[in-house]
């Protein structure tokens, strides 16, 4: 009888031995393994975790499954060492035994982050029983945090939450399981956790464990936020286990080398599982393990097999959520996407082809289709015939894409459409059939729409389920291709579904691209910012160049740089500051701007971290030249110099550019500020000017000098300094909740007209809440881009340079 | 194929790009998802725009000079445009990205 030694009573190894025993063959078999069982389905442990197995039935092979196949079982025992010379193995307690053939499978242990705290009492890793049976054991009204958003944090977050435990889990990636789904999926699983009650935390990084006597007590994240909790569980990944076969001298990549048939570098030692590097692959499901434990009892057999890498599917085991993912979704060339989603339901699909082939798919809320999918990707099926209706799956019928109507007809008849007039459904319904049948007619008898316009959409809508054909609509630009949505309608959605993110709005809102594109991004980036510029995180990669350098872009690839000169003031300290760093940095141009401000042009990229510092010290701060925001308020001398002036100009252009700086709008906005109707500052061409008179301050709007030439229209007059600066700030803000991503004010206004603004400017209560919403958005923006990209130069910098290294 | 490691996926901002020197002109590494990077030229066929300040969407970059797109997979410019860009093989293993250097030197010899 040959000696066949095996480490490791996991998945792997337990399917191999059955295989092997299937075979007959005339084996003496040692199995060892570290945890004191046989083998278990360890897949099972979350369904044991939540409570919906029990240990028992998860057992698969027992002490007397072993004895009855005459196995010698050392549970419980480690092996120590491999001596390949000798064919011996030592365990632990020193016992040396002889082999023909080793099979290692010792799998995977965990990775633990080795932060501060993480050997303290209470923090485990989530992979064998033990663990199981501590998350379990931690009772109701107790808190778990789990670091990792992957598979199995999260099937251990939603079992604890099963049990009463209060859960939160902190991911570092942007989004839940970012290996298995893309941004839309994981939004979905992420809208689910949290509705079930589970803490979720993306974007976030832990920095240490912090204990009491020896105990985990919280875990501190980077921002200096605290989360209490009793147990912390770590589930950010693990490392194939190749200790043993490493010091034995086998060749070890990631993991332990193997060939086709299941061989490392020494022909009497086999390994199969989680341990194994195949084809520069590692393994961490059971598929593909259980494919290597078949090749490898036909190696021990003698037998000739090939262990062939397959594409993989993986699903969430929580229930409820419903979620698949497979293939390759994430990598690869000429590809191409076909998205579906259904906000209503909580449905997304992905599909990404190449070569007229299925290479992957994700899918969340819908999984129905999810095998036979796999089978178009693992059979590598040419689907070209079946494109157009490959995302609805093997049973479709014809299925028509959602209705956008049904959702407006499902509305009340008190639901309110029209929110600037308090115009409702059922009142417009009634106008339509009382015959106004078109949008002009409607504006005129009920009002709805003819305020600031961003019902226009809905109402229109309402046209179109009244009238049935019998309408046509106008046809409304849409953002761009990535949706049939117009501006105002992203808008007032954004309002009304209280959507806080971008992958909430491509989602909720049906965009038919993964992650839009260079049109709708920046708009969506900046209408979120206006909205909630308390929860939403300001997104750089969907913004324009300019505004992610804060710098303007010319035609060479250099920037040009502009700092602010407030009211258009400076001194020759600034001077000297801005003469020095043109020197410094070789600006080979440098100008006065149009809008009264020192431009230095032809920076380059790299140095744009360098030149600000620099500039910084001497006080100047960014100038937002490149923004759609605040950009500059032209002033004239004022009073302070000349013989007409009434008021000072300057110092009111002073105080509107400290007060607007670094707000962001739907477009530029350009002030100016004249002390008399000389109007040397050419106040009457801008967003807002200001012209001071004897009786105070005249305020006008709408003003532009570029594309269009238009002069600016009264506002309002005021007596005071300050109900000019409250006017301005109030105006500022109602172009910034209600306009069109790059619409100037001037364009803004002609769709909603001057004497809705007016009305609203002179609503003392609307006022308020204007500025107070100004003010609360500032807390946030009213900051220098310059000195945070000063304190990051190497986010400027070339990643590497291989000039050198690929030229040998 | 002598593959260099570059550098941490995670030092790529998602949807964002940054560039690599290489003696072949400045190449962007495009990253397109959390776990994706492309590696392209950075430099416009149009007007030599530095497409790696553009904006990334899908797999594709959107030139920041005139909004040409193209498409990182195959380097083909989008719509009514017409012009290509050069792709290099880039691969991804645990979080690292990895340049084939082969692909550099090569190139730059013929
Ligand atoms: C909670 C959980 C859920 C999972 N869910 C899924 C899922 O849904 N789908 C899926 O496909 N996969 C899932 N997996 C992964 C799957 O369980 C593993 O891929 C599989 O168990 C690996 O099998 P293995 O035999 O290689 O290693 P293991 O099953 O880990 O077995 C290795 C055994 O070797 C022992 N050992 C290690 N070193 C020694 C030594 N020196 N001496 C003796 N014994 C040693 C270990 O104690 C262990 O018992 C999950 C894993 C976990 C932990
Ligand atoms: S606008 Fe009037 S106050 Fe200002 S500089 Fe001209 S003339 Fe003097
Ligand atoms: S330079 Fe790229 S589009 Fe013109």
């Amino acid at each position: 009888m040959k000696k066949l030694i095996v480490i490791g009573a996991g998945m792997a190894s337990g399917r191999m031995l059955e295989h092997l025993l299937e075979q007959g063959g005339d084996w003496d078999v040692t199995l060892f393994n570290a945890e004191p069982r046989g083998c278990y389905n360890r897949i099972m442990l979350s369904p044991v975790l939540s409570g919906e197995k029990t240990y028992d039935e998860i057992v698969t092979h027992d002490a007397d499954w072993y004895e009855a196949q005459g196995i010698t079982c050392r549970f419980g025992e480690k092996v120590a060492q491999i001596d390949r010379t000798a064919q011996t193995v030592t365990a632990e307690n020193g016992d040396v035994l002889g082999y023909d053939k080793l099979v290692i499978a010792t799998g995977s242990a965990p990775f633990i982050i080795p932060m501060p705290g993480h050997d303290l009492e209470g923090v485990i890793a989530y992979r064998d029983l033990e663990d199981t049976q501590r998350m379990m054991s931690l009772g109701k009204g107790n808190k778990a945090v789990v670091i990792g958003g992957g598979l199995l944090g999260l099937e251990a977050a939603a079992g604890m939450q099963a049990r009463g435990v209060d859960v939160t889990v902190v991911h570092l990636m942007g989004h839940l399981m970012e290996r298995q789904l893309d941004e839309a999926a994981g939004y979905l699983l992420r809208k689910e956790l949290v509705g079930r009650g589970i803490n979720v935390l993306v974007s976030t990084n832990s920095k240490e464990i912090v204990g009491q006597d020896g105990h985990v007590k919280a875990l501190r994240l980077e921002n200096g936020t605290e989360l209490p909790c009793d147990l912390l569980v770590m589930a950010v990944g693990i490392r194939p286990s190749i200790a043993l076969g490493k010091d034995a001298g086998l060749a070890v990549g990631r993991g332990i080398h193997v060939d086709d048939q299941m061989l490392t570098s020494d022909a009497n030692i086999l390994a199969v599982g989680e341990c194994i590097e195949h084809d520069g692959a590692v393994f961490g499901l059971v598929a593909p393990l259980y494919d290597q434990a078949k090749v490898a009892a036909k190696t021990l057999m003698g037998e000739d097999a090939q262990f062939v890498q397959r594409d993989v599917s993986t699903k969430l085991k929580v229930t409820g959520c419903d979620l698949f993912s497979a293939g390759d979704f994430a990598e690869g060339e000429d590809r191409e996407d076909i998205v579906f989603r259904d906000p209503a339901r909580g449905v997304y699909k992905r599909l990404v082809l190449q070569d007229n082939k299925l290479i992957g798919a994700v899918m969340y809320g819908d999984t129905a289709d999810g095998n036979w999918f796999f089978g178009l990707i693992k059979d590598g099926t040419d689907v070209s015939d079946m494109r157009d209706t490959l995302i609805f799956g093997p049973a479709y019928q014809g299925g028509a894409a959602a209705d956008p109507l049904s959702a407006v007809a499902a509305l009340p008849d008190d639901a309110e459409i029209c929110g600037c007039n308090g115009v409702c459904k059922g009142t417009i319904v009634q106008a339509i059939n009382g015959g106004a049948q078109d949008l002009p007619s409607l504006k005129a008898c009920t009002k709805a729409s003819a305020s600031c316009g961003t019902c226009t959409g809905l109402v229109e809508q309402l046209l179109e389920v009244t009238l049935g054909d019998a309408y046509a609509a106008p046809a409304a630009q849409s953002v761009c291709g990535c949706t049939d949505l117009t501006h105002e309608d992203v808008r007032r959605l954004i309002k009304s579904q209280e959507l806080k993110s971008q992958p909430a709005v491509w989602q909720e809102l049906g965009w038919n691209t993964p992650n839009g594109c260079h049109v709708c991004r920046p708009a969506v980036n900046f209408y979120l910012l206006a909205d909630w510029p308390l929860e939403y995180q300001d997104d750089p990669q969907s913004r324009f160049v300019n505004e992610r350098k804060h710098a303007n872009i010319q035609k060479d690839g250099t920037f040009s740089v502009v700092p602010r000169m407030w009211g258009g003031i400076t001194n020759p300290a600034e001077l000297r500051a801005i003469a020095d760093a043109a020197d410094k940095y070789n600006v080979p141009t440098v100008k006065v701007t149009g809008g009264q401000r020192i431009d230095l042009l032809g920076v380059k990229g790299e140095d744009l971290p360098y030149i600000w510092a620099d500039l910084n010290r001497a006080g100047l701060v960014s100038g937002h030249a490149y923004s759609k925001g605040l950009r500059t308020v032209k002033t004239c001398v004022g009073t302070d110099h000349c013989r007409f002036g009434t008021q000072d100009s300057t110092g009111l252009g002073i105080k509107l550019e400290q007060a607007l700086w670094g707000s962001w709008t739907p477009h530029k906005v350009k002030l100016a500020v004249s002390g008399c109707p000389r109007n040397c500052a050419e106040a009457t061409c801008k967003d807002v000017g200001v012209i001071c008179v004897d009786s105070g301050y005249q305020v006008s709007v709408g003003g532009a000098a570029g594309m269009d030439l238009k002069e600016t229209e009264r506002l309002v007059d005021v007596a005071t300094e300050q109900e000019a600066i409250d006017v301005t700030v109030a105006f500022v803000q109602l172009y910034r909740e209600n306009a069109k991503y790059l619409d100037r004010p001037y364009k803004w206004l002609a769709k909603v007209g001057l004497d809705w603004v007016k009305e609203r400017i002179a609503d003392v209560d609307e006022r308020a809440r204007l500025i107070a919403a100004f003010e609360l958005s500032q807390t946030i923006y009213r900051k220098d881009p310059w000195a945070e990209g000063a304190a990051k130069p190497r986010a400027f910098a070339a990643l590497a340079d291989l000039t050198l290294e690929a030229a040998e | 194929m002598s593959w260099i490691d570059i550098a941490a996926i995670t030092d790529i901002p998602l949807r964002g790009a940054r560039v690599v020197k290489t003696p072949l002109g400045c190449v962007g590494l495009f990253r397109t998802a959390e776990a994706e990077v492309f590696a392209a030229s950075n430099t416009c066929p149009h007007k030599g725009g530095p497409l790696s300040e553009g904006i990334v969407h899908g797999q594709s970059v959107t030139c920041p000079l005139h909004n040409w797109v193209f498409d990182l997979n195959t380097g083909q410019a989008q719509g009514a445009d017409t012009g290509q860009i050069q792709t290099y093989p880039v691969r991804l293993e645990g979080g690292r990205i990895l340049l084939d250097g082969a692909a550099f030197a090569k190139r730059s010899a013929a």
